[in-house]
């Protein structure tokens, strides 16, 4: 005890009077964060540039890691301000939960909010993990939906992220809910080109790809149809803190009612094929819609 | 966070194809593997040039710039140009391994006194039998000093391979990262500071026995 | 290159979060590994198990390393300080032995002559020790330099900004432009410091030059 726990207090008691006094017109500074995902990153952008216009002073705090990384963070009062998806956030705050469509997730997800953090409205945006094959696997095992992979007699390898082992969406999930067997490889580029390198070079033959991902059109790639309701409805959605007051939740909730599935999509092909920084595809984003 | 479960957590996941066995086997056969590959390469050259006398300039430059290279970017570029799986972080860390090696090799027939092999010369031995003879025998312990740095960095970094791998003990480490599974993430941590660490006693070892035997040929 | 011509800014604000990152660990290393390595230089007895301890440091896996400090430290998982505090560890593992090496080959006669015209303490190692170690202490930072730079890329895999950030970014949008510049801007940073460190060496051992 000692010296150094000392220090470190006195450190951050330094670091909270710098924060103090940056702060903007509305007082306090509004920490807006970020998953460790090029996609959400140009969503948290975009609150953040709203935010700024709006007279908030903003501290960016990007490509976090994953929600298993920042949630105890924005629970610990460390954010403010975090872009989310619907059913996985609800799926982590309550594991138990049955609700599949839109609306269910959404009213569960109001209730299930810890104290002192409550999530904003919906965007009509999605983006939601889907089991993910090649056009030439779907039409030689005649795949529409999950349940005809049962019908496939190759083994399946499916490829995702690390935490995809231990989350109800992967080959466990996959078991339970439509008893099918797959092995599981790790790829940790969030359903990115190597996942998709694998899936065409056939070392993979599944893959947990978002539905928003604009490789999905590019590479000619199947989304089989979730007919049994594996994955949660996943809607864009604001996850705010106290310190987001109704002035800001106003002008975030216009962002998300503004933002259409397809815009997504678009703005993570602006992303990926353009190869532009967020910040350029939120500011032409905000002015395109005219919410600056 | 409490060590108990790590404890545990290193007590219990042992068996199976994921288990702490095969993952410690594949980490393990990954870094052998890779250190041979990587002495292959960078064996003969740092001898040539050690005997030789040229190219120690460029040898020097870029051992020091390879250095800076990041691990995790060769990683990646390599993973985007070879798709998943092993090549990819073989490649990479064998461009890893290169520097030291090169330098221990260089250096170890370096430093071998220039009286030494112009007697040897003298006496009638070939360019070959005193680089067999003289050079390797007299320079073996820094030789292996550079293949034990070399080993070290490999079986650290080893872990990222499984960034694109479905294979080693960094899998243990990415899950336990990704999901705040801690007792994982640290078992995981320990499991792989252990095998580096028995891997420098041993390799230590050896260097230390090869000096004696170099000092004292004939004890 | 299409990437870089319109992400320089971010490339820019990242080398200057990386720099922010690796400068204290350096300073830090420095600072700690030349008073111990003096210390295990002089006092034989002392000097082995340090050394071997550094050793044992070094041979710690940086991944691993970077999640378990803030367990140890109490510290958040996405900190500055955690892994400055890591790459701390790695630069001191790195720099004892050879600043150990540096005090050690200080002439015994020398350091004795000192002492008779009456130095000690603080003037012994001030004054007399630290620049006859020098020399050899700058080959030793200079590793240290280097490889730090490169190493702390990977605090982009535990969430702390840095180029290492181009490195993971890069690979989940698939654009090779973006890896190949976080490669490239690390690799020229440890040069460019690498050259400083040089530079700052022949600025403070002036005699070598005339001696050479």
């Amino acid at each position: 005890m000692s010296h150094r726990t000392h220090r470190f207090a006195a450190l951050v008691a330094v670091a909270a009077l710098a924060l103090a006094g940056c702060s903007g017109a509305h007082g306090q500074t509004i920490v807006v964060g970020s998953q460790d995902y090029y996609s959400n990153e140009i969503v948290a952008e975009i609150y953040a540039q709203a935010l700024e216009k709006g007279g908030y002073a903003v501290d960016r705090q990007f490509r976090i890691g994953q929600r298993e990384v920042y949630l105890p963070e924005i629970e610990a009062g460390n954010i403010d301000l975090f872009p989310e998806y619907t059913g996985p956030l609800l799926q982590f705050w309550k594991s138990s939960t049955t609700a599949r469509l839109a609306d269910a997730v959404y009213s569960e997800l109001v209730q299930a909010a810890p104290a002192g953090l409550r999530v904003l409205d919906q965007s009509p945006a999605t983006d939601q993990d889907s089991y993910v094959v090649t056009s030439a696997f779907a039409s030689q095992w005649h795949l529409t939906t999950i349940s005809d992979l049962k019908g496939v007699t190759v083994p399946l390898v499916m490829g995702a992220n690390s935490e995809a082992q231990s989350r109800p969406n992967g080959p466990q999930g996959l078991l339970d809910t439509y008893g099918v067997t797959c092995g599981f490889t790790p790829i940790e580029d969030g359903g990115g080109p190597l996942t998709v390198k694998a899936l065409k070079d056939g070392t993979i033959q599944l893959a947990i790809i978002y539905t928003a991902d604009p490789s999905i059109m590019a590479n000619d790639l199947v989304s089989l149809e979730d007919d049994k309701g594996l994955f949660l409805a996943s809607h864009l959605v604001p996850l705010a803190s106290d310190k987001v007051d109704d002035k800001a939740a106003a002008l975030i909730n216009k962002i998300s009612a503004a933002m259409s599935p397809s815009d997504l999509v678009a703005l993570d092909a602006r992303s990926v094929t353009d190869q532009l920084p967020a910040a350029t595809i939120a500011t032409d984003w905000l002015k395109d819609k005219g919410l600056v | 966070m409490n060590l108990g479960e790590t404890f545990t957590w290193l007590a219990t996941h042992w068996a199976g194809p994921g288990g702490i066995g095969a993952r410690l086997a594949q980490h393990l056969l990954l870094t052998l593997a890779v250190v041979a590959v990587a002495a292959i390469v960078a064996l003969p050259l740092g001898v040539l040039i050690g005997h030789t006398h040229k190219g120690a300039a460029v040898v020097g430059a870029s051992v020091g710039a390879a250095r800076a290279i990041p691990t995790l970017g060769l990683l990646t570029l390599f993973g985007l140009a070879l798709g998943i799986g092993l090549r990819a972080p073989v490649l990479a860390l064998v461009i890893l391994a290169l520097p030291s090696l090169l330098a221990g090799a260089y250096a170890g027939v370096e430093t071998v006194p220039p009286a030494v092999v112009e007697a040897a010369r003298a006496v009638g031995l070939s360019e070959t039998q005193i680089v067999w003879r003289v050079e390797l025998p007299l320079g073996a312990p820094v030789i292996i000093g550079g293949l034990r740095a070399a080993t070290l960095q490999v079986v650290s970094t080893a872990t990222l391979a499984a960034y694109i791998a479905d294979t080693g003990l960094g899998r243990f480490l990415f899950i336990g990262l990704k999901s705040r599974d801690y007792a994982q993430m640290v078992g995981g941590a320990i499991l792989v500071i252990a095998l580096a660490l028995i891997l420098e006693v041993t390799l230590a070892a050896t260097q230390r026995l090869v000096s004696v035997h170099v000092t004292h040929p004939r004890q | 290159m299409k990437w870089l011509g319109l992400n320089w800014p971010q490339v820019v604000a990242l080398l200057g979060d990386h720099i922010r990152l690796v400068v204290p660990a350096i300073a830090l290393s420095i600072l700690i590994a030349v008073p111990v390595g003096r210390l295990a230089g002089r006092h034989r007895s002392l000097g082995r198990p340090l050394l071997g301890v550094a050793t044992l440091l070094y041979a710690v896996p940086a991944l691993p390393l970077l999640v378990i400090l803030p367990v140890v430290l109490g510290l958040p998982l996405r900190s500055a300080v955690t892994i400055t505090a890591a790459l701390t560890i790695y630069g001191v593992a790195l720099l004892v032995r050879t600043a150990a090496d540096a005090f050690g080959a200080v002439d015994a006669g020398v350091h004795e002559a000192a002492v008779a015209l009456g130095y000690s303490g603080w003037g012994l190692f001030w004054r007399v020790d630290l620049p006859l170690a020098v020399p050899v202490l700058l080959s030793g930072i200079r590793v240290v330099v280097v490889s730090t730079v490169g190493l702390a890329t990977i605090g982009a895999l535990t969430g702390q900004s840095s180029l290492g950030t181009l490195l993971t970014d890069g690979f989940q949008r698939g654009i090779a432009g973006e890896v190949v510049t976080g490669v490239v801007v690390t690799v020229v940073l440890a040069l460019v410091l690498d050259g400083l460190t040089l530079l700052v060496g022949r600025a403070i051992t002036p005699w070598r030059r005339v001696a050479a």
